[in-house]
């Protein structure tokens, strides 16, 4: 479903990624685990199209096509999503309203009709409710004043809307209290399908009990250092990522 | 009220140039000599055959304004005005005042159509309901369509143009007229004053409450000729009134000037609410050729418990100068001032609003919101001042800037005098960027770079537009999303 290949992009020059590979197929959980600095956020706004990356070198396919030449929201009615690991705040829009600005953007997009208001509010009370959002809070403006906790959740929300098929998560785990953890683990759990995958980054097996992945991938010095089943996460876990020290390209 | 929305249908659709509405109607018209005398106000005066005492009244102006100097302390630049280059007076040939729709010249309509103003008023005149928006229509300088006038007789409510009403209703506009904005008050009121060729009148009775939102669109069409509008609008004790303004403007090589005077009364316990949307020509994408526009705005509460709410859109020209104010005369008087001013390109803008606390426990609240983008310049300047006797003053003001790109600027110039110890008067000032950041965020959800921009601004107006009537606000919502077309990317 996502295959990178030798990835490379910087920042104001600066080299940030440098060759990274990885496949995802359809219906795989891939996580990303890996040191602080390392790439992983960067490695997930090359995918989504931030523009201040620059790409290299290398290639990003989506279903075999290249997401490198399009704007983020060609990529995202594509079928992509990212949820943020430090979500932004509109001010003076509630989130009803972005969430129907956003859908009906995508689906226009995609030559499909604006979604019939019923059935709009029918489906973002039904995710609300599984995700423990209240109506209250879908009536204030988009992230603004929420908690830590209360933003991870609305993406997941927006995600359980948008129905995305390749669903990057950027540490949603962190700033989740144990409940907050387990509900939104669900509810990713719950998007599983044979016909979308996931992108998981994280520095906790604690999310991976809940999410349990296909793969783990260790992210160092910008580049894919090793990859394995979960028992990789419970391996770093114990011994930390000492092994993968930024050390000079091989 | 769909004028707008079709508006914004048409410039979407005619992909020309920023500005889109650069066509203008092949209509005769009738013009005085170009220049600035007292034989063009005799001309003007006559055209509309006026008595004695307002003839007198114009050369007062005239002579007044031969005295003063243009001010030149608004932060906005432009070539100098050669008044005596431009024309004073120009009427449409025909339909010099139709008694119905029927009489009016229909390539005229057809502008208005161009334009997307619902003259015609398919809905209204086919008694649809809900479409019951009274429209004085003015075509350059004359007004020469206006709807619903029965109705709102019934209800007592005058409602016509300015020159109508002062062969019709001439001891209500002597009393009135510069009672507000006096003949002297400033350089562009006393050009008016000389030189005013028509413009909207109201008055609602006693205890009337205007069965309909009353409406005026404005379009400047005829080359090198001022606007110079006049509007009065009267609410006598216990009524209430709404009244909403709109304009567009062909394209033109040269500036135009427009030099508009509205002036408003409430007396006791009555109410005025007055939105203006304002889209006038803002120049080419060099600056060239957009509207100046300098206005005087002015409303008193002259009765106790009287209110006044200013809500604008401002959108358009090449250079806005513009301050509706309040006086808060009456005790327990309201003063309300609700501003949204977007500026693209190479706009000019400085605006803001006056509030002159002169009665006992008078409130007053300034929400302005600016938005600035491409390489212009957006001012706001706002004075609230307490009198000696106005005990228990209070007002509350926020203004908000908002910056798009890296080459526009955003100016906050509040003044404050207070003479009153017991006043209180507080200040919010903020100014924020559309980050790239929030921007990625909507766009990686969906949201194409403008359609981003649209939302967040459109956030960032709420709490103004929210004081537009409905569907007014909906368009106004539309228009400035198109104004901001280009801003990004
Ligand atoms: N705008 C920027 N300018 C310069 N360097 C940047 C910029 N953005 C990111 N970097 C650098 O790129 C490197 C990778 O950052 P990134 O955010 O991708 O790491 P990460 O693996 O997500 O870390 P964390 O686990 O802390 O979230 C860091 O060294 C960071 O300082
Ligand atoms: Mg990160």
């Amino acid at each position: 479903m996502l295959e990178i290949r030798n990835l490379h992009a910087e920042i104001d020059g600066k080299p940030i990624l440098k060759g990274v590979s990885l496949a995802v197929k359809p219906g795989e959980v891939a996580a990303i685990m890996g040191p602080n600095g390392s790439g992983k956020s960067t490695l997930s706004y090359v995918i989504a199209g931030k523009d201040e990356y620059e790409v290299t070198e290398g290639e990003v396919l989506l279903d075999g096509e290249s997401l490198l030449g399009m704007d983020p929201d060609e990529r995202a009615a594509k079928g992509l999503f990212l949820a943020f690991q430090y979500p932004l705040e509109i001010p003076g829009v509630a989130t009803m309203t972005f969430l129907k600005a956003a859908l009906n953007a995508q689906r226009k997009k995609r030559g499909e009709d604006e979604i019939a208001p019923a059935d709009f509010i029918r489906s973002v009370n039904r995710a609300a409710d599984k995700l423990g959002i209240s109506r209250e809070m879908l009536r204030r403006a988009l992230n603004v004043g929420f908690s830590g906790g209360e933003k991870k959740r609305m993406e997941i929300l927006q995600m359980a809307l948008l129905e995305p098929r390749m669903c990057v998560l950027d540490e949603t785990d962190s700033g989740l209290d144990i409940d907050a953890l387990r509900i939104v683990a669900e509810g990713v759990n719950s998007l599983r399908a044979k016909n979308r995958a996931f992108l998981v980054i994280t520095h906790y097996q604690r999310l991976l009990s809940h999410i349990v992945p296909d793969t783990v991938h260790v992210m160092a010095d910008g580049r894919i250092a090793k990859s394995g089943g979960p028992e990789l996460a419970n391996e770093l876990e114990a011994k930390g990522y000492a092994d993968f020290a930024a050390r000079p390209a091989a | 009220m769909p004028a707008v929305q079709e508006t914004v249908d048409r410039v979407r659709a005619i992909d020309l140039d920023q500005y889109k509405w650069g066509f203008s109607t092949s209509i005769e018209s009738e013009k005085a000599p170009k220049g600035l005398s007292e034989e063009v106000i005799r001309f003007i005066s006559g055209k509309k055959g006026e008595p004695q005492w307002l003839l007198d009244w114009r050369f007062e102006a005239l002579r007044r304004w031969r005295t003063l100097e243009e001010p030149n302390w608004a932060r906005v630049h432009h070539p100098k005005i050669e008044y005596d280059e431009l024309y004073y007076y120009a009427a449409p040939k025909k339909g010099g005042g139709p008694a119905s729709l029927d009489e009016v010249d229909p390539e005229l309509l057809k502008t208005f159509e161009k334009l997307g103003i619902p003259l015609k008023e398919q809905a209204v005149l086919a008694g649809v309901e809900g479409a019951r928006v009274a429209v004085d229509a003015v075509f350059d300088s004359v007004s020469v369509a206006t709807t619903y006038k029965e109705e709102l007789a019934k209800a007592g409510v005058i409602f016509c143009s300015i020159s109508e009403a002062v062969r019709e209703h001439p001891d209500l506009v002597r009393k009135y007229l510069g009672s507000v904005v006096p003949v002297t008050d400033n350089f562009f009121a006393t050009l008016n004053s000389a030189v005013f060729t028509d413009g909207s009148f109201v008055y609602v009775p006693k205890g009337v409450r205007c069965p309909m939102e009353l409406s005026t669109y404005f379009r400047i069409n005829e080359q090198n000729t001022g606007q110079f509008e006049r509007t009065l609008i009267i609410a006598d004790k216990g009524s209430y009134v709404s009244y909403l303004e709109g304009c567009t403007a062909p394209k033109r090589d040269e500036n135009q000037l427009h030099a508009a005077v509205v002036e408003l009364v409430a007396l006791d316990d009555a109410e005025i609410k007055y939105s203006t949307v304002q889209n006038w020509f803002p120049g080419d994408k060099e600056g060239k050729g957009g509207i100046y526009n300098f206005v005087t705005k002015r409303g008193d509460c002259r009765g106790k418990n009287s209110k006044i709410s200013w809500t604008q859109v401002e959108t358009g020209s090449a250079i806005t100068w513009k301050y509706p104010s309040c006086i808060l005369r009456g005790d327990n008087s309201q003063g309300e001032f609700y501003s949204i001013a977007v500026s693209n390109g190479h706009q000019q803008v400085d605006s803001g609003t006056k509030m002159l606390h002169l009665g006992k426990n008078t409130v007053s609240r300034i929400i302005s919101k600016g938005i600035a983008a491409g390489r212009s310049d957006n001012t706001y300047r706002g004075l609230v001042s307490a009198h000696r006797k106005a005990a228990g003053a209070r007002n509350f003001t926020n203004c908000d800037s908002l910056l798009i790109g890296q080459e526009c600027g955003a100016h906050t110039v509040p003044y404050i005098e207070s003479k009153n110890a017991t006043a209180v008067f507080e200040h919010e000032a903020t100014t924020s960027k559309i980050a790239e950041d929030q921007l990625f965020y909507c766009t990686q959800r969906g949201l194409n770079e403008e359609e981003a921009v649209a939302l967040i601004v459109n956030g960032f107006v709420k709490d103004v537009l929210q004081q537009l009537p409905m569907e007014f606000a909906v368009e106004a919502q539309k228009l400035i999303a198109v104004s901001l077309e280009g801003s990004v990317g």
